[in-house]
């Protein structure tokens, strides 16, 4: 799994990096740099998908 | 400027003659080993069969927006040999079963009178094809982009997915080809896959369209195998003074004169080197020139060009300019400004709908490589003179 972000519907708002820190930063303007999953992050990797209030997550079954 | 040699075949090469009847095109443009002009190298036989076989009738593409200021290639070509062209879309347009096609031009110009009066004449065997006008903003000519635009709404590049394969103008699963790749599947079609890769590097055959720009007594198009040495086109242009080339274009990257002159003109070879193939662009500074001082102010015209949808770009590249601008100006804030342009540009790419910050990025990476030792004294506040001097990239305002 990995988490792919619509960079366009972005805004930046920043929750994803709270909500899943072992995978995603915020740049210096506080956008998402996404890395990998880490095994066993499945459940959170959802929930930040979910939290988005853009709606700019989504959760790709390949790596 | 062309060089007449036998393998001069793109431009003012002999006719094509009749079109061959019952040639497998996506056969031949596979045996051909064609890949892609438009700047990504792609092997342009899967972009053939990705749209193929789908329950609507694709739509192909003709490109020759030419987004990259520096290039006059797809120019060129269309001025010289548009019937080629339109042999290439008509061919294209068989293999996959489209039935209509657009030759996108850039705006602000007529389409050329070739071109128009190629249409009517030329047979396209109940292909329609229809002229569109693209704005002149470097990321208008991006494939999503184009597809938007066709399909009625802004020049602007769309999150993926879905591909424009899939679901490109209206709807329609979408072929976009740069028009020197079409020219090539009428080459390959016409004078079969042997004779088409009998010239060139075995990889990536054929001959290259290389625009050469900058600070050489005559710019302009030249036609090459691929593989030749990049030093050729430098030569066709009269080039003596070579301090550094931009390679690949604005969204490309720099290479030392040296470096630049062996550098062989393929993809994979121009990688190796460290530049860029692109669209096939080489842009010559003279060793006097102030290579950070030209790339902020590329920098500059790249910032202004994005499109304004994804945040990293939006916000990364206006910054990456004014921080290379202070570290190019010197002072006590330019080493840190130096430091940032170096994070800033390692995390921007892959970070937008489109490919324009990763091109930025890399562009301002490179010149931080190879003017390292002018750089460095910028920043602690000794200008090499070429700052204060003319600038030779011209960067449209």
């Amino acid at each position: 799994m990995r988490i792919e972000v619509d960079r366009i519907a972005c805004r930046g708002d920043g929750l994803c990096a709270g909500l899943l820190p072992e995978a995603v930063t915020l740049d210096d303007w506080g956008f998402p740099i996404v890395g990998p999953l880490p095994p066993g992050s499945e459940k959170a990797a959802r929930r930040a998908v979910a939290a988005c209030p853009a709606l700019a997550l989504r959760l790709e079954a390949r790596t | 400027m062309t060089t007449a040699t036998l393998t001069t075949r793109l431009l003012g090469g002999p006719p094509l003659g009749p079109r061959p009847a019952g040639v497998d095109v996506e056969a031949a443009v596979a045996a051909a080993g064609l890949v892609g002009r438009g700047g990504g190298g792609f092997p342009t036989a899967r972009k053939l069969a990705a749209v193929r076989g789908r329950r609507r009738a694709p739509v192909l593409v003709a490109n020759a927006a030419e987004g990259e200021p520096l290039s006059t290639k797809d120019a060129t070509l269309l001025a010289r040999a548009p019937h080629q062209v339109l042999e290439g879309i008509v061919l294209a347009a068989s293999a996959v079963g489209a039935r209509e096609a657009y030759l996108c031009l850039p705006a602000g110009l007529a389409p050329p009178p070739a071109v128009q009066d190629a249409v009517r004449r030329h047979d396209l065997a109940g292909v329609t094809v229809r002229l569109r006008a693209v704005p002149r903003r470097y990321v208008a000519s991006e494939e999503s982009a184009l597809v938007q635009l066709l399909s009625g709404g802004p020049a602007l590049p769309t999150s993926r997915p879905p591909r424009a394969a899939e679901r490109g103008v209206r709807g329609a699963p979408t072929l976009v080809l740069n028009v020197e790749t079409l020219a090539g599947v009428a080459l390959a079609v016409h004078c079969g896959p042997q004779r088409y890769r009998a010239v060139g590097d075995p990889a990536e055959p054929g001959t290259l369209l290389v625009t050469v720009a900058g600070a050489v007594p005559a710019p302009g198009v030249v036609e090459l195998p691929t593989g030749t040495p990049a030093g050729t086109a430098l030569a066709a242009a009269g080039a003596v003074d070579v301090g550094a080339v931009l390679t690949g274009g604005y969204g490309g990257a720099w290479l030392s004169g040296e470096a630049a002159r062996s550098a062989p003109l393929t993809h994979a070879g121009m990688r190796t080197a460290g530049g860029v193939l692109g669209p096939g662009i080489l842009a010559v500074l003279p060793r006097h020139a102030c290579g950070p001082a030209e790339t902020a102010a590329v920098a500059r015209y790249l910032a202004g060009q994005s499109a304004g949808q994804c945040g990293p770009c939006v916000f990364g590249l206006p910054d990456i300019a004014g921080a290379l601008d202070a570290a190019v100006a010197g002072g006590p804030h330019a080493p840190a400004a130096l430091a940032a342009v170096r994070r800033w540009t390692a995390t921007l790419p892959g970070r937008g709908a489109c490919r324009h910050p990763d091109g930025a990025a890399r562009l301002v990476a490179s010149a931080l490589r190879v003017f390292a030792a002018d750089l460095s004294a910028h920043v602690s506040g000794r200008p090499c003179a070429g700052f204060f001097g003319p600038r030779y990239l011209e960067v449209p305002r």
